[in-house]
């Protein structure tokens, strides 16, 4: 572009862009929507952090002994784990442009979500009917707070599922689409990370202790 | 050069092929190797720890705990990596700088809260003869 313009030397002259270049809409969407992942993220080490400080006051009441039932945990593990690797192939679809495929993976997603909330909360109302509620001892407050504000992450993150799934039948995989695709996708692989943190320190260390 | 790029970016690929190849912000959208290869070393990361805690294999609590804390940490990162695509050059490192960002202010709330809640309560116990106090 500089062919036709030399300075006195004769060298071909340097030109800096001075407008801000182009912004293509939703670039910085996905960095974007890390950063709220990120303060999302503070708020479950708060939670962890006041688990970890009243997780041992039972005020004389059941304790993680009691109440925890492993082999369940270990389901409800599983059907996270399952259902962050059925997203994961979700996206691939996705990336291929296959619309039929990429719904598929997200319903069966949708539905292994289902089951850890249903699953979570058979377990909740368990405990309540044992009399075993966030009532009882600030060990079970810290307990349904951590506990609870995930699974309310989760059922949100259900929500959101279902919305793009009508978003995707209804105007395709256009880029948009794909574009809040990609931050369920981080949305719902973050939440299998903080569940590592609950079945580690909640339910694991708390069975050991 | 950057802004070439993300001026081209904008208009050549609205078209539906070329999309997949057509990211220049440094973003891994993994493969079906990954995914499989993360969801692997998951299984495995997980059944583990279950089943120390479950069969109680190691006699030493502390040694359990040790064990299954060091699992979890392992599992993080193997998530980080292989279902969120963290690197170092996505989106210009900014991810990786939020991330230990993050990680610094986690780990400072965590052990802060930790310590001090600790020591509060070995500090605070009562104490039944109170004419021994100073």
């Amino acid at each position: 572009m500089s062919a036709s313009t030399q300075t006195m030397n004769g060298e071909a002259p340097v030109f800096y862009v001075a407008d801000e270049h182009d912004h293509p809409p939703g670039q910085s969407t996905l960095l974007g929507f890390w950063l709220y992942l990120m303060s999302d993220c503070l708020i479950f080490a708060m939670l962890f952090a006041t688990f970890g400080v009243l997780g041992t006051s039972y005020a004389a009441g059941p304790g993680p002994k009691d109440l925890f039932d492993l082999k369940l945990v270990a389901l409800n593990t599983a059907m996270l784990l399952f259902s962050s690797i059925t997203y994961g192939f979700a996206m691939l679809a996705m990336m291929k442009g296959k619309v039929g495929s990429t719904q598929m993976w997200l319903a069966i997603t949708g539905l292994f979500g289902l089951a850890f909330l249903g699953i979570e909360l058979y377990e909740f109302h368990h405990m309540i009917h044992e009399g075993a509620g966030w009532w009882r001892s600030a060990f079970l407050s810290s307990f349904f707070a951590l506990v609870g504000t995930h699974g309310l992450h989760v059922t949100f993150g259900i929500i959101w599922l279902v919305v793009l799934m009508v978003q995707v039948a209804k105007f395709g995989l256009i880029e948009a689409n794909q574009r809040r695709l990609m931050c369920l996708s981080m949305f719902w692989h973050f939440l299998d990370v903080v569940w590592i943190g609950v079945f580690t320190f909640v339910y694991l260390m708390g069975v050991v202790r | 050069m950057s802004a070439d790029a993300h001026a081209n970016h904008g208009h050549a690929t609205h078209g539906h092929d070329d999309h997949a190849h057509g990211h220049d912000d440094g973003r891994d959208h993994g493969s079906y190797k990954s995914y499989l290869t993360g969801f692997i070393l998951s299984v495995i990361l997980t059944v583990i720890p279950f089943w120390l805690v479950m069969t109680g294999a190691i006699e030493n609590k502390n040694w359990t705990i040790a064990i299954i804390v060091a699992f979890a940490v392992v599992q993080i990162v193997v998530h980080m990596i292989y279902f969120l695509h963290m690197n170092t050059t996505s989106d210009g490192g900014w991810t990786m700088m939020a991330f230990i960002f993050t990680l610094i202010v986690v780990v400072i709330a965590l052990a802060g809260s930790l310590w001090v809640m600790y020591h509060l309560n070995v500090n605070m116990m009562p104490v039944h003869d109170m004419r021994n106090m100073p």
